[in-house]
């Protein structure tokens, strides 16, 4: 019997990743004390788009319950190691609302004074209700996270089958949880950006595209796992093929919701609404949305067409990584333009924030993915993944 | 009664050879077996999908390369095992997204920009946004009738007759019974030794496909 216990090599990647989020952070609180108000953008960027990945993978592990299928159980142990950071999520999501004041113009007084909508959303937009909102969200994440999680380890020390039905039971409903929580934090957290402006399919991009960097994450992450010992035995192509699947079909679910959003909004040409695509389509910042649409939408959906190149781990990775880094471009698109309008302009700490905050993050997941064997061996699905996985390995 | 006037060729005068079925087979793996009724193939049985999928795996080990099964459920791996690797489908169904796709995006600049060309909401005739969603619909539409229409044409579909119909148990192969078939037109293909491979894959009956 193997025992899917971690490879040490995790262990060094921990230690890796620790050594470059300390000094990348500490460079970017050195930024605080140059330009807050720009710490503080950059922040709310960095956290985006780590957080957008811990979140991104409670969707896709209740998805994977609901579903099953091998594709879902051999990354369900990376998937529940992602959701075992919230807590440092929430953690990381303090100083958003400590530095409130230089993100979200809705906390100025003067400013809400000036626009009679803004003092109609008031009653909203302020900051005890968004804290109370956010601890809401977190809440609702921390109970999906914890009863996913301790039925998982139950289930591995007392191999009763009862976990799987309740795990079951528990996503169908925290699936609609996670969708509409998800909808109001990004309300809150980032279309409150710009208080005036609105659009309703804003909470579903942000449902895709978070599930969309969780998939990009976890198969980078099972593409090296599977290289060795123990994962080497039960993943194979077919998994990888499957997961690729489901990476070309989240892009193209990301695209149609950012495509709709663009879509109704130009062809109503209203003054209200317009403005928010104006400055991100001139000058440099239309360089970014361009490279979106060919980088983020037109190449993997071309790349994942392949067959071949779905059951390929080398160069599936190669895919994903490329969608994680247009990830980026796309949340700093959105966010960014807040602050500089039509002017294109990324400070130093654009860069320094995401990888300091993700060296962080990486080191409380290889954390978490070291507590627990990588593959839970009392699922009623073991025996036939174990099969199908060596039927191809011979092949 | 054409047939009657035709003039014979020699071999068919074989005494040996009374059948009527014999001038069917032009095939070098039948005319050596005259007197019986012409060969599709040989057709094994197996009870499980493992026992198949390993008896086709022989079977390509063994140098054959026309082989077929014949499963009531899709069986993964059993594409793999009889050395089935790429189609023409996904390349049908590519050109048939392209074309659908350009197909509906010119209908529509056509439609907008040369044969009624509106002002709508002041915005330019060739307003390419508003087009994306009914092209992308082309596109889907066009690819989706590719792959039916072309995995029906690639299948040789619809076929009423095939020659494993001619076993009896064949019946069963929509219920619990799968079916390896090695082809007479398999370049190595000869009966006996065919015959006496297929004896040594394990399975529950061996026996000859008539055409």
């Amino acid at each position: 019997m193997v025992s899917y216990a971690p490879p040490a090599s995790i262990a060094r990647f921990q230690r890796l990743a620790l050594i470059v989020g300390i000094v990348f952070t500490a460079l970017f609180v050195v930024g605080y004390f140059l330009d807050h108000d720009q710490f503080f953008h950059s922040y709310l960027f960095a956290f985006s788009f780590w957080a957008g990945i811990a979140i991104g993978s409670l969707a896709l592990l209740m998805l994977q319950h609901l579903t099953g299928g091998g594709w879902g159980f051999v990354i369900r142990r990376v998937l529940e190691a992602s959701t075992r950071t919230l807590p440092f999520v929430a953690l990381l999501f303090v100083p958003i609302v400590l530095g409130a004041h230089s993100i979200y113009s809705w906390t100025h007084p003067e400013h809400v004074a000036q626009h009679p909508a803004l003092v109609l959303k008031s009653k909203y937009l302020n900051l005890p209700f968004f804290s109370i909102r956010a601890v809401v969200y977190f809440a609702i994440w921390f109970l999906l996270t914890f009863f996913l999680n301790r039925w998982s380890k139950l289930q591995d020390t007392t191999a009763e089958r009862q976990f799987n039905k309740r795990m079951q039971t528990l996503s169908g409903p925290g699936m609609v949880l996670l969708v509409f929580t998800v909808t109001g934090a990004s309300i809150d957290w980032f279309m409150s950006l710009d208080p005036e402006w609105y659009s309703t399919i804003y909470g579903f991009v942000f449902v895709a595209s978070w599930a969309l960097s969780a998939l990009a994450f976890v198969i980078a992450v099972m593409a090296s796992l599977a290289k060795h010992e123990p994962m080497n035995v039960i993943v194979a192509q077919l998994h990888f093929h499957d997961l690729g699947k489901l990476l070309l079909a989240l892009v193209m679910l990301w695209s149609y919701f950012a495509f709709s959003q663009f879509l109704i909004i130009w062809s109503a040409n209203l003054p209200e609404e317009i403005r928010w695509y104006l400055p991100r389509t001139k000058g440099g910042w239309g360089v970014i949305a361009v490279s979106v649409i060919v980088l983020h939408f037109a190449f993997p959906f071309l790349f994942l067409l392949s067959r071949s190149l779905k059951r390929n781990a080398g160069k599936l990775v190669l895919v994903a990584s490329l969608i994680l880094v247009m990830r980026l471009y796309d949340l700093l698109w959105m966010i960014a333009p807040t602050w500089t309008g039509e002017h294109f302009r990324v400070s130093w700490m654009d860069v320094v924030a995401p990888i300091g905050m993700g060296g962080l993050w990486l080191a409380a997941f290889a954390r978490s993915l070291m507590n627990r064997p990588l593959i839970p061996i009392n699922d009623p699905q073991y025996e036939s993944v174990l099969q199908q996985g060596q039927a191809h390995a011979g092949h | 009664m054409a047939e009657d006037e035709k003039p014979e060729e020699p071999w068919e005068h074989d005494l040996e050879d009374p059948e009527p079925f014999h001038h069917e087979s032009a095939h070098p793996a039948h005319s050596r077996r005259r007197g019986v009724p012409a060969l599709y193939g040989i057709m094994a049985e197996f009870d499980n999908p493992t026992a198949l999928v390993a008896a086709a795996r022989s079977s390509y080990e063994a140098g054959y390369r026309r082989i077929n099964g014949y499963s009531p459920y899709p069986i993964e791996e059993l594409d793999e095992a009889i050395g089935f690797k790429h189609t023409t489908l996904p390349l049908i169904v590519l050109i048939g997204g392209i074309l659908g796709g350009l197909g509906g995006f010119f209908m529509q600049y056509w439609m907008a920009v040369i044969n009624y060309p509106l002002n709508v909401g002041g915005k330019p005739l060739n307003s390419w946004p508003a087009f994306i969603p009914i092209t992308f619909e082309c596109t889907i539409l066009a690819a989706a009738t590719a792959a039916v229409l072309g995995m029906l044409a690639l299948n040789k579909l619809p076929q009423p007759y095939h020659p494993v119909f001619n076993n009896p148990n064949f019946a069963l192969a929509t219920r619990d019974r799968f079916f390896l078939v090695i082809e007479a037109n398999d370049p190595k293909f000869t009966h006996g030794e065919a015959m006496q491979f297929m004896r040594t894959l394990g399975a529950r009956d061996v026996s000859d496909v008539e055409v």
